[in-house]
């Protein structure tokens, strides 16, 4: 490996964000014209990513891999970074948060999550975490005066600390057994002594502490109550980026540190992952709140990716890079009809208040049919792409079975996401929502609808991307 | 000098402590007390197993764990302290809107 103290170049992106987001909560005093922020953010989101772009290298002595994998997930913070400020600044104003912190949160947010895609050295990763984590438990809290949020910002931060405890444990644990942080030490360590009792345990700790960030079933209690107490710009970017971040590290632990010991963790995962599935989409059938139910949807979607990371070959790592690009055209795209229709005081968060939808505002129903469709997986759309590519490399792992069972879970996921489109379509308007949109609102709309047809449709270059991004 | 596993059965024990701590504790400044010890008890283990190895890595891994845990509980106190003006209560019972 070669050896590089400072090449601060592979850092350039996160050390942008940290300093574009420290003056924007230096300056939000004295800066009245609060759309400032949402401008600079936008365009600091698309600077970030050149940054990414033009800078792939190694940093810090091998302990920052700035790679092709760093950067696929990065433009996957970035761009759910981008859709969700584009959301954002309607209902900011309406609840009051539209100020230079919320933006600078965010920043924060995602150089963490970048810290986690490209970190090759557990405290590097367990930094980035924890910078996520902070900034993201804020963000929940941030509409404390609805007692929801605060609530909900309380219940991810307890379980989160938890999280973080059982990772520091695993890491003194792995740490003990091999000497070593770095994760190409360690993944040489562990060929040796991949059966020991101190690893197994490091690695049990570990699959708890990602666990949770990823809302792996057990470990999804704080999922529904943060994704409903949140304001929805922040649920859309934490369901797919926070999300995103954990799969990222999971992936790169676990495929590259872990890998000697992968017939003892997949034992676990698979298990676990076939449990998400199920329970993540037979709650969210009795969901009747919007945004819990695509929150339960979002657990069983997590189910679905670990399983590609479960199988623990390199198809089923790019099959998880394209489902998690695809998911967040979809799910941010789902988050913003929600912005759309939501009132004050949680009105329009029931699925009712989408009866009739179709007859009264056509646009937002058919945007919303569609967002639905790809979430489910049905052919025209991109989550029938994902989909399919994340089941094929299963059963090429030689896993059929479980390729059945997840085809099984997304029959069951069909049911909550389509009766909403049953209400859109077949029922009469009962209380009349008016929508109440922004030029910005809409432009996420059609970027999410866009992606959602475009992958669909046209998948082949993003798949060549994919097959290239995993290590 | 003291055998290296005696530190980390000390570390395991503080760990099942906070972790029974959590589980079971309803109030909300304990419950983070309780994570504290966890936290500790990882650098416990990340201390004497640096030592005992000769390598400076696990004293490092150490002082970023007391900064992290220094910045997590300002913000877990910051909001034990909103939940305390909203609802005048730090109990989890007492606070309920949301259902699982």
């Amino acid at each position: 490996m070669p050896f590089s103290l400072f090449n601060l170049k592979a850092l350039s992106p996160e050390i942008f964000l940290v300093v574009v987001a420290s003056l924007m909560v230096l300056f939000d005093r004295a800066i009245r014209a609060k759309d400032f922020f949402f401008w600079t953010g936008l365009f600091g989101t698309v600077l970030a990513w050149w940054l990414a772009r033009e800078s792939l290298g190694l940093a810090f002595g091998g302990s920052y891999l700035a790679d092709h994998y760093g950067f696929f997930f990065k433009t996957i913070f970035l761009l759910s970074l981008f859709l969700s400020l584009l959301i954002s600044p309607a209902y900011a104003r309406r609840e009051g948060f539209h100020f230079g912190e919320y933006y600078g949160l965010l920043y924060f947010a995602v150089c963490g999550m970048m810290l986690m895609a490209s970190g090759t050295d557990l405290l590097v990763i367990y930094l980035g975490l924890e910078l996520m984590s902070l900034s993201v438990y804020v963000l929940v809290a941030l509409d404390w005066r609805d007692s929801r949020g605060l609530e909900g910002g309380l219940k991810y931060f307890l379980l989160g600390s938890l999280a973080s405890a059982f990772l520091v444990m695993g890491l003194a644990f792995i740490y003990g057994q091999t000497g070593s942080l770095n994760l190409l030490e360690i993944k040489r360590q562990l060929t040796v002594s991949a059966s020991e009792m101190a690893v197994l345990s490091g690695i049990v700790f570990f699959m708890v502490a990602l666990g949770f960030k990823v809302a792996m079933v057990p470990f999804h209690m704080w999922a529904p109550d943060a994704y409903e107490g949140a304001p929805t710009p922040v649920t859309a970017f934490m369901s797919v980026a926070a999300k995103a971040a954990g799969f990222a590290a999971l992936g790169r632990i676990f495929l590259l540190a872990f890998a000697p010991a992968h017939i003892f963790w997949m034992k676990l995962l698979v298990p676990l992952a076939v449990l998400t599935m199920f329970v993540g989409n037979i709650l969210a059938v009795v969901q009747t709140n919007i945004k819990r139910l695509l929150a339960y949807s979002s657990v069983a979607h997590a189910g679905y990716v670990l399983l590609g990371i479960a199988v623990g070959t390199r198809e089923g790592l790019s099959a998880v890079l394209l489902y998690l690009f695809v998911y967040a055209f979809m799910n941010i795209g789902a988050f913003a009809v929600v912005t759309l229709l939501q009132r004050e005081s949680g009105a329009g968060e029931s699925i009712f208040d989408y009866q009739g939808l179709a007859k009264l505002y056509p646009v937002p129903a058919f945007l919303m049919l569609l967002f639905m469709f790809s979430l489910t997986g049905i052919p025209p759309t991109a989550g029938f792409i994902g989909k399919f590519y994340l089941f094929r490399s299963v059963v090429h792992a030689g896993h059929p079975w479980l390729a059945v069972l997840a085809v099984l879970a997304s029959v069951i996921a069909a049911y909550p996401y389509l009766r909403i489109v049953m209400l859109m379509y077949m029922r009469e308007p009962e209380r009349q929502i008016r929508p109440v949109a922004s030029p910005s609102l809409w432009l996420a709309l059609g970027l999410s609808a866009v992606g959602v047809i475009l992958i669909g449709v046209y998948p082949g270059s993003l798949l060549h991307t994919v097959m290239g991004s995993v290590f | 000098m003291i055998p290296l596993n005696w530190y980390l059965y000390l570390a395991l024990a503080l760990f099942a402590v906070g972790l029974f701590g959590f589980v079971t504790r309803r109030n909300v400044i304990i419950v983070l007390l309780s994570i504290e010890i966890m936290l500790n008890a990882a650098n416990v283990a990340l201390a004497a197993l640096g030592t005992r190895m000769q390598d400076v890595t696990g004293h490092i891994v150490v002082f970023f764990v007391i900064a992290v845990a220094a910045a997590e509980a300002a913000i877990g106190l910051s909001l034990v302290v909103l939940l305390y003006k909203r609802f005048r209560e730090v109990h989890l019972d007492e606070v309920k809107m949301l259902k699982g």
